[in-house]
């Protein structure tokens, strides 16, 4: 299964300040880790949410984009990874044993990947039919 | 923590720690059935403890800790036993290399020099094919014996004699639990590389059995193969290979219909394809060609796969790489299969009367008479020239050939509609 891990923002991160020497080794090594032991798919960091924006989309279907900086700072994402593993429980031992991101209190959230089998009846082949469509359109178009 | 939880955090650290623990014990005691065993006896005791005192906090070194005490304990109660006899001495040894030796301690590529120790012996060329394949998935996929049967569709009691006897083997063979030296490595790669292919195509091939554990054995294969890049980053033939599954993985959403039946490449949906997977194997692709060597069996065929990922429609792909690609093939393996696929890419490339021309050379060779792609082959390319007469006789001979019913079932219409 795929686990995606987000590390959320901090004072710190949303500040654009960019980690320490000593931060940048120690996540060198936790990514080697991951990679050496097979599990790492992707994984990357993000810019301060300063340097972002919004697509806001109203009950109307109107949409208005909204620069950045955003507020919520702990609730924004700050990076990554793309994980392929053998369990849940195994992507959060693998968190548990990452160098804390940030030089303050912080929290790694880990999501499950969903599948196309997790779309369930929703997925009919009649949705699949559609998606073909579009596509069959999209390549005319090119 | 409930029991559950702790089992689950358990599986998950025994997961990632067993292939380094069992590696590392191998070294020590010289034989990976001991190793095995003494690594058992750690998780038994983790088992036992960690649902009441949780999961230390740095668990791989409990581990190895436990594992070693029961070594000393083991080999102190033997040496009671024969009474300092002469076979004393290797136990002695032990014990020895035991207190001097903590794995917390050693440098990591003492860790990395372990585990690959562990996957050349697991995969040795004196054990049977099947019998690397178990070892390999039980040393260092940590797969339990039950999983294997499931995967394999064997019976757990035969996957478990299977392993039994492997590891005896390599005891009786003496093989040493080291990376085989330069005179050796290449042909002992070729042997690893082979087993790590075979737990993919156990997995790619609709042989049976419920999809997730197919995906499952896809994964795991991938996960060794990235595993032992890491280990090794200057194999091209290693990169090659792991190129090719994740080239080959990224089209697993594409490659079946709704009603679980094949969908050939031509037809597939390419925006269904795994655009994480073709980045990774792409990347593990271009660094196999950067280290300059000539490209191996494993690194053509994922520069083939390439040529189809690259392509965004079929039109789009460059059939005139892939027919230069199958002659280096070819040259390496001279495998008839080969000729037939460049002679279909001949046919794509240059057109169907050249593909054709190739393919009636291919018409007496003795492997691949009753080979059903062989006449299917022959029909494509006589359909577009026009001989729509013969190209039906060609698909129906060929639906006549083929073992899957499904198969058959689409060869016939082919045939059916050209009539």
């Amino acid at each position: 299964m795929r686990v995606m891990a987000i590390v959320k923002g901090s004072e710190e991160s949303e500040a654009g300040k960019m980690p320490s020497e000593e931060m940048l080794t120690q996540m060198g090594n936790f990514n080697e880790e991951l990679v050496k032991a097979g599990v790492m798919l992707a994984g990357e960091g993000l810019l301060p949410s300063s340097k972002g924006a919004r697509v806001r989309f109203g009950g109307d279907g109107e949409r208005t984009v909204v620069d950045g900086p955003f507020t919520e700072t702990k609730e924004l994402v700050a990076g990554y990874w793309l994980l392929q593993v053998g369990s849940f429980e195994e992507a959060v031992e693998w968190m548990k044993r990452c160098p804390n991101p940030h030089d303050e209190e912080g929290e790694i959230e880990i999501r499950q990947v969903a599948e196309a089998e997790d779309f369930g009846e929703e997925y009919t082949p009649e949705v699949r039919e559609q998606e073909e469509r579009l596509r069959a359109q999209t390549e005319q178009n090119q | 923590m409930n029991e559950q939880d702790a089992r689950r955090a358990i599986d998950a650290v025994w997961r990632i720690e067993s292939a380094r623990l069992i590696a590392a014990l191998a070294r020590m005691t010289g034989d990976v059935g001991i190793a095995e065993d003494l690594a058992q006896d750690a998780l038994v005791a983790a088992l036992e403890q960690w649902p009441r005192s949780g999961v230390p906090d740095n668990p791989g070194a409990w581990l190895m800790a436990t594992a070693k005490n029961r070594a000393i304990d083991r080999s102190r109660r033997r040496e009671m036993a024969v009474r300092k006899e002469e076979q004393l001495g290797r136990e002695v040894e032990l014990q020895a290399q035991l207190s001097e030796r903590d794995l917390a301690a050693a440098a990591d590529d003492e860790i990395e020099d372990d585990l690959l120790s562990l996957i050349f012996t697991a995969c040795h060329p004196v054990l049977a094919t099947e019998a690397r394949v178990a070892l390999t998935l039980r040393l260092v996929g940590s797969l339990t014996t039950a999983e294997i049967a499931r995967a394999f569709l064997a019976k757990e009691s035969t996957v478990a004699q299977r392993i039994v006897r492997a590891k005896r083997s390599l005891a009786e063979a003496r093989v040493p639990i080291e990376v085989p030296g330069a005179a050796e490595r290449e042909q002992r790669l070729a042997s690893v590389l082979e087993v790590i292919y075979a737990i993919f195509n156990e997995g790619y091939a609709a042989s049976g059995g419920d999809d997730w554990i197919r995906t499952d054995l896809c994964e795991e294969a991938m996960r060794l193969g990235r595993i032992l890049v890491g280990l090794m980053p200057r194999e091209p033939e290693a990169l090659g290979l792991v190129a090719l599954m994740e080239l080959q993985a990224s089209r697993f959403p594409a490659r079946t219909g709704p009603g679980g039946e094949a969908i050939p490449l031509p037809e597939q949906d390419r925006s269904r394809w795994d655009f994480v997977l073709i980045g990774r194997g792409l990347k593990a692709l271009e660094r196999a060609e950067a280290l300059g060597r000539p490209l191996g069996p494993y690194a053509l065929q994922a520069a083939i796969a390439a040529c189809h990922a690259r392509a965004r429609t079929p039109e789009q792909t460059d059939w005139e790489r892939i027919v230069a690609l199958y002659d280096a093939l070819d040259a390496i393996t001279g495998s008839p299969v080969v000729r037939l696929n460049r002679a279909v890419a001949v046919g794509l490339a240059f057109g169907p009367a050249d593909g054709l021309r190739l393919l009636d050379g291919l018409a007496d060779e003795p492997a691949l008479a009753g080979y059903h792609l062989l006449p299917a082959a022959r029909g494509e390319l006589l359909e577009r020239l026009g001989r729509n007469q013969e190209a039906a006789a060609e698909f129906a001979r060929a639906a006549a050939l083929s073992d899957n019913a499904r198969e058959r079932e689409v060869l016939q219409a082919r045939a059916g509609n050209l009539r």
